[in-house]
């Protein structure tokens, strides 16, 4: 693959429903190998569902639009081939899993994407080897490997567990869908840090997010308003800036003056 | 009543003419025990659907069928391959064959610190073992209440005697082995009434793990009786696994008493037969005593199991946490009902139960009860159930972690017996029956 920048994610007037009800309306975004997007915007506008849509969520049906990654067409793959091929979804709120062992749970699926990429398997010693910085790096021990997957976790250790996921599976395109909700400033610090070291010149990311503290860790190099199922807005970093003073009625006023 | 009365005097006449032969020598409370029994049993007869306990259970393939008891021994007996199979360890054995104590396949009974795992035929027979028994055996079971502990009772010959004395600690776990061969009789499909007493005295630690396992395919009835006492301060872990073959039929009861301060684990793996009732009887007997009651039923087929538990808390300062989980394949259908009385003055009283059920088929059926009954205004008490198929938002979250379907089907299934096997507290007997539960889940 050619290292120079090019486009990993290409959303094209992305239309999507759920239960029957209208959610995205013609979002447009590309976003290029080595580049960190922020999406922002009001509660309800869309944002979790853009995140949801592109790990394949089955709950939401896609109406209309196309989805290109690495130009491939992303809404044809199943959530887990989205995932072998690189896709990673930092769930808002991740999902409890009575009886099975993070380690188990971390494990499984660092194998399922090995295997598909032609690596051999992982066995339990060797996987606790690689684990382990990955582990210190987010400010855990190993006793959170043998717990079961989120059951029991506050708030800020299932957005830990997600970001020891992301860092353990090393994806191309991750999806933080709120990552930075609920956490206090250490947890988030930790966090944006993490993210920060997993930046590459062949990987991109995608914070959704409702404000503007994480991006004071996180550097974006664009940031997108999505409203009313649409991004009516882009523009740089001082967009985060501005958003965070004058909060979002202003951009729906101007959406409705266009 | 022709009815019930036709299918119990079978029974009766088997009875009397048990009485007549093998049980000749035994004591004569035994013999009135056995009497006062079999009476009982004819008084109640089998239960039928219409008997709330018994609802969502038919015992017709019992009730109408013909049983009788296997009086020559087997031959040839099974061999030590097969008990190495059904064993977690080499530790001490007792071991069982459609009822019968086999010595060659059973380590001696003498253990060590003066603790004996023998046959309780034996037992009866002898002078303190005797005594013991007497104090102990059917004292526990509540046999007047059921037609099978009844019947049990009135056949009383044989079964596991396990005692451990004062401040005694088992180092390995002790195994009783139940077998049946599934071999007819010459008057058709046979019957045994496997009968355990285990008696753990003050401030003593022991794991004992019961197997009742099938041999063949053959149709067999097991009528099973288990009397656990624990004594004041002693810690025990019971494990029941029960994997009779795929057209036996089990009924067995538990009956546990605890006293002051003691510590009773009781996990329950229910895998084979054709239709399986287990009732567990716990009895907390003595402040600060604390029960885990820990099962998990894995059925497939036409399979059906029926879990009734009845957690009694008799005294103040008790704790009792009661987790059963059901996998329902094909067309199984599993029975969970669990009472929970709190008698006047058992303040302080600290009970929790769940009981959740996984139906991987639409045509896969769980019956979950659960009972409160409180007579104290100082309890602590919660209990929850679910039935349903397999949890969308898990399966979605798997696979957006690369897993397949199918292995993220598998991981959730095998999660639900997990959750049961991480209770279990000796690392052999859980990794024996962790491999159990995997070989059945695929």
């Amino acid at each position: 693959m050619s290292k120079s920048k090019h486009p990993l994610l290409q959303v094209k007037n992305l239309h999507a429903t759920a239960e029957g009800r209208e959610i995205l309306k013609g979002v447009d975004l590309t976003v290029n190998t080595g580049e960190v997007h922020a999406i922002m915007g009001p509660n309800g506008s869309g944002k979790s569902t853009l995140a949801q849509v592109l790990a394949g969520h089955p709950a939401y049906a896609v109406t209309a639009g196309q989805v290109l990654y690495e130009g491939k067409d992303l809404l044809a793959m199943p959530p887990e081939e989205r995932a072998r091929e690189g896709v990673f979804l930092a769930f808002q709120y991740p999902v409890a899993i009575r009886g099975i062992t993070n380690a188990y749970f971390l494990r499984s699926a660092v194998n399922a994407i090995r295997k598909h990429r032609g690596d051999e398997e992982l066995g339990p010693v060797e996987f606790m080897d690689a684990l382990d910085e990955k582990l210190k790096a987010i400010g855990w021990d190993s006793s959170y490997l043998t717990r079961p997957v989120n059951d029991g976790f506050s708030g800020g250790e299932k957005k830990r567990n997600e970001i020891l996921q992301l860092a353990v599976l090393d994806p191309k395109l991750a999806i933080l869908d709120e990552t930075d909700s609920g956490l206090d400033i250490d947890a988030l610090k930790t966090v944006a840090r993490t993210v920060d070291k997993l930046r590459r010149p062949d990987n991109a990311t995608v914070l959704v997010t409702h404000y503007y503290r994480i991006l004071t860790h996180i550097e974006p190099d664009l940031v997108h308003v999505l409203a009313g199922g649409k991004i009516v807005k882009s523009g740089g970093k001082e967009l985060a800036l501005e958003l965070e003073e004058k909060g979002y009625d202003w951009l729906r006023e101007e959406a409705v003056v266009a | 009543m022709t009815e019930i009365a036709d299918k119990t005097a079978r029974y009766v006449a088997d009875f009397e003419a048990f009485a007549r032969n093998g049980a000749l020598g035994a004591p004569a409370w035994l013999r009135e025990l056995r009497q006062g029994a079999i009476a009982r049993f004819s008084e109640l007869g089998f239960p039928t659907t219409k008997q709330e306990e018994w609802r969502f259970t038919s015992v017709a393939p019992i009730a109408d069928a013909r049983f009788t008891l296997q009086h020559a021994a087997r031959s040839p007996l099974p061999g030590h391959a097969d008990i190495e199979r059904l064993c977690v360890g080499a530790g001490p054995r007792v071991v069982f064959v459609d009822g019968r104590h086999v010595p060659a396949l059973s380590t001696p009974a003498e253990l060590t610190g003066g603790a004996r795992a023998g046959s309780l035929a034996a037992a009866l027979r002898t002078g303190a073992d005797s005594e013991l028994t007497r104090t102990h055996l059917a004292r526990h079971a509540r046999w007047r209440d059921s037609a099978f502990a009844a019947l049990n009772t009135a056949f009383l010959a044989d079964g596991a005697f396990v005692h451990v004395p004062a401040d005694v600690t088992l180092g390995q776990p002790l195994e009783v082995v139940f077998l049946s061969t599934g071999q007819s009789g010459s008057d058709g499909p046979i019957v045994s009434h496997p009968r355990s007493l285990i008696v753990v005295e003050r401030g003593a630690r022991a794991v004992v793990v019961e197997t009742y396992a099938g041999l063949s395919d053959g149709v067999y009835w097991s009528n099973a009786v288990t009397e656990v006492a624990v004594g004041e301060g002693a810690r025990v872990e019971v494990y029941r696994v029960q994997q009779e073959g795929p057209r036996g039929l089990q009924i067995a009861t538990t009956h546990s008493r605890q006293e002051r301060d003691s510590y009773l684990g009781l996990h329950v793996l229910t895998l084979g037969a054709a239709l399986a009732r287990h009732d567990i009887n716990a009895v907390l007997d003595g402040p600060g005593a604390e029960l885990i009651l820990n099962g998990l039923y894995l059925l497939s087929g036409g399979q059906h199991a029926d879990h009734h538990t009845v957690i009694d808390h008799a005294q103040p300062h008790c704790a009792s946490h009661e987790f059963f989980n059901g996998v329902l394949a094909e067309r199984a259908h599993g029975v969970f009902n669990g009472r929970i009385i709190v008698r006047p003055g058992a303040q302080r009283t600290d009970s929790k139960q769940t009981n959740n059920n996984l139906l991987l088929s639409t045509e896969a059926r769980a019956d979950s009860q659960p009972q409160l009954e409180i007579y104290a205004d100082d309890v602590k008490c919660t209990h929850g159930s679910t039935v349903g198929p397999i949890d969308q938002t898990q399966l979605y979250y798997l696979r957006s972690r690369g897993l397949s379907p199918e292995a993220a089907r598998s991981i959730l299934t095998y999660g639900f017996g997990a959750e049961i096997l991480d209770r279990m507290q000796h690392p052999d007997v859980r990794e024996r029956l962790d491999r159990l539960v995997r070989a059945r889940l695929g």
